[in-house]
């Protein structure tokens, strides 16, 4: 036994205390894990002593280790055998560890609870310090439960150190078990009084957090925090009471009303940024509030943007980048005051952070008008050019494209221009997003009926590029662009100036190496191509043009037969049969264009993108009705099991059930039917849909350009937008002097009119009449479909619990449970039943008589109090 | 509030971990590895808040290590990065080089658990704090 106690103290001499264990890892950089995983069994070792100190000191080690990112879980018992020492340091080791690796799936953590609660009532404030604090990290609802009603009396404790941890620790038990909320809170308000100024602030910030979630709840409490903001001087204090009334100021008006001048006057006399900038946030959102927009609230967003605009300009990048997203803020409202410092923000899409850059970029987004649009887009387009091979690129690329199509192209004049813009940036490489500028210029293309001829000869100049070609192998890349200029090419072929030269293109071996998805759109619209031309060449009587064409098809579409595209390979063979069967009619002379540009009439629109789910249901159509009859599920799955002896009973009543159906069948489908005849975009299973093809109007819709040199020449390869630019800024200002011409006119007949809104000499946005009719084809709805949004609310938010009044009074299911001896009547009031518990918890421990003498003194000495 | 504290070096190693929200242990790396590749890039022209996920981050570099501090959205991000000057300015922490840092890691999250608590600032006057740490050292 002496030997064992002898060997034993030998041993812990060579333990390793924390610091041997850190130069031991420092020097075995090379075998770490080896070297730590030895280490990890001499800890197990050291953990089966029976001395305290060898075991706190390996729980030490092992709170090392869980920070290097070793999972200590193993350890929980030891180190809740730790918690429990008698000796202050010895517990702060072990309650570290805990905070550090307890979490809610830790079995043992119920044992703790007694463990914490005598801490939480220990003499030593220390004790409870530290437990509280270690509590905060690994509170579990069970935990939170148990504890709570020990830590709501400790917020009424003598030392404000441990008031303080106590308040802010109650936040934690809220999120945990928010049936604590509307017991505690009385107290909680009563906090926010405490003299002492940290425990108050402790409560402001517990109660700011609250209120951030769920606002109406603490409204009442609005008079007692603007007493405080108008009283404080502590820049915390004032930052939550602040962003707490910006959240409050949606529901109260009033409060918005009354809280400007304090604001103002901050605005005006504080010199902490943090401070400066929670205000202006917060001025932000009452006026966003106070959308009625009094004249006097003007003057407030004028002083904000002041504000804003001195942090925007000032060189500290953290400032920019808070002015940047504060005045996006302000955009959203009143975007006027904001779109006369476009200069400085421009200016910021120069900055080196990136950051800083993309928070311009969004503001730029909603600072666009009619005017400005254009030179805007310049501007990025240099940025694009500027910034090769960065993902900065495709942000750009992105932004462009958002801020040009906002709100069904409102703000684009001249389309031309646009095209012209969509077609410089197919010339990026590299970029991941090519089908946005397909999508666009489909888009475009089938909604601005105008544009058509121009945009077709864009498409097919691309067609002709080698180099879109080049990057074919990359997914997404700008060869998805062939994408949209074939089908362009194909579906509006009558604008085309040299189909013969397109279709060529479009027929090229290159082209194979195309993935799969574009060749099949390059395999369709060559078949319309060819019809168009078919229909030409016949109108002109050239039947061995029409055979030409005829040889070139047949000729070419084999190479796309042999694709290993499924849905190439289907189209193409399915072309090139009908293809060789129109080479025997015209063998024999008969006309057959006609028939083959029947393949294509129609026109295709854009449909709306939650067409599908608007649909109506037709009536009498029960989508919840039983198809078949239904087999009782639930038994059906436990026979499965016993299926092999039970196979021949199953089938039996399976036959019934479709023989007695088949007329509600039938009803289906007739209903199905209707509902795929009324849906134009069905692909029905026929190869020839049979559509009525509507002649469009083209020259109508094209407004006469008054000088013929105004469309560019087309050089392939320039830039053509910038010349847009200018005979945009021509165009304008030919309007503008039609327009003051006519308003002279206007004038001198109307002298004595009484108009007190005179026009003034300034443009707006309105007065610019677009470069083109541009009659924007809307997207196809169903019938009588309604708009309509559903709220995705995640059931599980642990916030939402906390959505409680906490204006009616307690019931008695509400208190918080109390450990109780013996049976006594339970009391109505809650202060009443404080001091009851108070007596209570204390008789079940058996701790010494010198301990109970101690609690009586203090409580004596509250009631003193 | 505040998700988690982290004190970082140049290389990635962590010199102190403090979270404030349930993770997984494989989350709390993947965390740590994500926040060192986020910080490490950016060098002095770059602001001090960064988007992460659906929170921030904000950080302050000093010599060779990270401080970083990752919170909500609309959380104030002057106040907290004064909160982390607050922080290292600690008397407490006189003249510290971050081998300090490594040896003396329990001591360095009794000045976190005295300046910062459930997520929330707690105490941001250097004389209290200094007081309190005074006393906690003399119990040992």
């Amino acid at each position: 036994m002496a030997l064992k106690m002898v060997k034993g103290s030998i041993d812990r001499m060579f333990d390793k205390n924390l610091q041997d264990l850190v130069r031991g890892i420092r020097n075995h950089k090379e075998d770490e894990a080896k070297y730590i995983s030895q280490c990890i069994d001499e800890i197990k070792q050291e953990l089966k002593q029976d001395n305290i100190a060898v075991k706190a000191n390996a729980v030490c080690k092992l709170t090392y280790l869980q920070m290097l990112g070793y999972d200590i879980s193993w350890a929980a018992f030891n180190i809740i055998e730790v918690m429990s020492a008698s000796k202050f340091t010895f517990k702060r080791i072990g309650y570290l560890a805990a905070s550090q690796s307890f979490h809610e799936g830790t079995d043992v953590i119920m044992l703790t609870t007694n463990q914490i609660r005598k801490d939480l009532s220990s003499p030593s404030q220390y004790d409870t310090g530290v437990a509280l604090t270690g509590l905060s990290c690994f509170v579990t609802p069970d935990l939170a439960r148990d504890l709570a009603n020990d830590i709501m009396t400790l917020m009424s404790h003598t030392k404000p150190y441990i008031r303080k941890k106590a308040v802010l620790i109650m936040y934690k038990v809220f999120l945990k078990y928010p049936e604590s909320l509307r017991p505690a809170f009385p107290r909680l308000k009563e906090k926010l009084e405490d003299p002492d100024p940290g425990v108050q602030s402790a409560a402001v910030n517990v109660i700011c957090e609250l209120a951030r979630r769920n606002p109406k709840n603490y409204l009442s409490l609005a008079p007692l925090f603007f007493k405080l903001m108008t009283s404080s001087t502590n820049n915390w204090v004032l930052i939550k009471i602040i962003k707490l009334f910006g959240a409050l100021t949606p529901l109260e008006p009033r409060l918005g009303k009354k809280l400007i001048e304090p604001l103002t006057n901050l605005i005006h006399s504080t010199s902490a940024m943090s401070l400066l900038y929670e205000c202006v946030n917060t001025v932000i959102a009452v006026l966003i509030s106070l959308s009625s927009g009094m004249p006097n609230h003007s003057a407030s967003i004028q002083l904000c943007v002041q504000k804003l605009r001195i942090l925007i300009e000032d060189s500290d990048q953290n400032l920019k980048y808070l002015g940047l997203l504060a005045m996006s803020k302000i955009l959203k409202t009143h975007p006027k005051s904001v779109q006369s410092h476009k200069d400085l923000i421009l200016q910021c899409l120069d900055d080196k952070d990136e950051s800083i850059r993309l928070r311009a970029l969004d503001l730029l987004y909603g600072m666009v008008s009619k005017k400005n649009l254009m030179e805007i887009v310049k501007k990025l387009m240099t940025h694009v050019d500027k910034a090769e091979g960065t993902t900065y690129r495709d942000e750009l690329l992105t932004k462009i494209i958002d801020i040009c199509s906002q709100s069904n192209y409102q703000y684009i004049t001249n389309f031309e221009w646009y095209i012209s813009i969509l077609v410089e940036l197919t010339r990026l490489e590299g970029t991941r997003h090519g089908h946005l500028i397909a999508a666009q210029m489909l888009d475009v293309a089938i909604r601005v009926k105008a544009i058509r001829k121009f945009a077709v000869s864009q498409m097919s100049a691309l067609l002709d590029s080698a180099h879109l070609l080049a990057s074919s192998t990359q997914r997404n890349g700008i060869c998805e662009v062939l994408y949209a200029a074939a089908w362009i090419c194909g579906e509006f072929s009558e604008h085309l100036q040299e189909p013969h030269h397109t279709l060529e293109a479009m027929l090229r071996p290159r082209v194979t190496t195309l993935p799969g998805h574009i060749q099949a759109v390059y395999v369709q619209n060559v078949v319309k191509l060819y019809a168009s031309i078919l229909q030409q060449k016949e109108q002109a009587r050239e039947a061995e043009g029409a055979q030409a064409v005829t040889q070139l098809m047949v000729d070419r579409l084999p190479q796309f037969v042999q694709s290993a595209d499924l849905e190439v390979q289907e189209r193409a063979s399915c072309i090139l049969q009908l293809v060789k069967h129109i080479q025997k009619l015209q063998a024999k002379d008969v006309p057959v264009a006609e028939e083959v540009s029947a393949l294509f009439a129609g026109e295709l629109n854009p449909v709306a993108p939650k067409a599908q789910k608007k649909v109506p249901v037709p009536e009498g159509l029960d989508l919840d009705a039983w198809i078949n009859e239904p087999l009782s599920d639930s038994e059906s799955e436990d026979e499965r099991p016993r299926a092999v002896f039970h196979e021949e009973e199953q089938r039996r009543p399976k036959h019934r059930p479709s023989e007695a159906d088949e007329e509600e069948l039938a009803r289906r489908r007739e209903a199905r039917k209707q509902e795929q005849a009324n849906n134009p975009f069905y692909i029905k299973s026929s190869p020839s849909p049979q559509k009525r093809y509507q002649d469009t109007p083209g020259v109508e819709h094209i407004p006469v350009v008054q000088i013929d040199l105004s469309v560019p020449l087309k050089v392939p390869g320039l830039p053509m937008s910038d010349q847009y630019v200018k005979l945009e800024e021509e165009r304008r200002h030919r309007q503008k002097l039609e327009k003051d011409k006519r308003r002279k006119k206007r004038k001198e007949k109307e002298k004595k009119g009484k108009r007190r809104h005179s026009s003034l000499p300034t443009e707006s946005d309105e007065d610019i009449a677009p470069a083109q009719q541009v009659d924007i084809v809307t997207e196809e709805m169903p019938e009588n479909a309604l708009p309509s949004d559903e709220d995705d609310k995640d059931p599980n938010d642990p916030y939402r619990a906390l959505d409680i009044d906490l204006d009616k009074p307690l019931a008695d299911s509400e208190k918080l449970p109390i450990q109780k001896h013996r049976n006594t009547e339970t009391s109505k009031s809650p202060e009443k039943d404080v001091p009851m518990v108070e007596k209570k918890s204390k008789k079940p421990k058996k701790k010494k008589k010198k301990k109970k003498k101690k609690k009586k003194k203090k409580k004596k000495k509250k009631k003193k109090k | 509030m505040i998700r988690f504290i982290l004190i970082q070096n140049r290389a990635g190693k962590t010199r102190l971990a403090k979270w404030y929200m349930q993770f997984d242990d494989d989350e709390k790396q993947k965390l740590i590895e994500e926040v060192h590749a986020v910080v490490t890039v950016r060098d002095a022209k770059h602001t001090n808040f960064v988007e992460f996920r659906n929170f921030k981050i904000i950080y302050r570099r000093y010599a060779g290590l990270y401080f970083c501090i990752c919170v909500d959205v609309n959380d104030n991000n002057l106040a907290y990065l004064e909160a982390i000057h607050n922080f290292v300015l600690n008397e407490y922490f006189h003249n510290v080089c971050e081998l300090d840092l490594v040896f003396n890691f329990y001591k360095v999250y009794t000045v976190v658990d005295e300046m910062f608590l459930a997520g929330e600032i707690r105490e941001t006057s250097q004389t209290k704090v200094l007081k309190q740490l005074l006393m906690l050292q003399s119990l040992e």
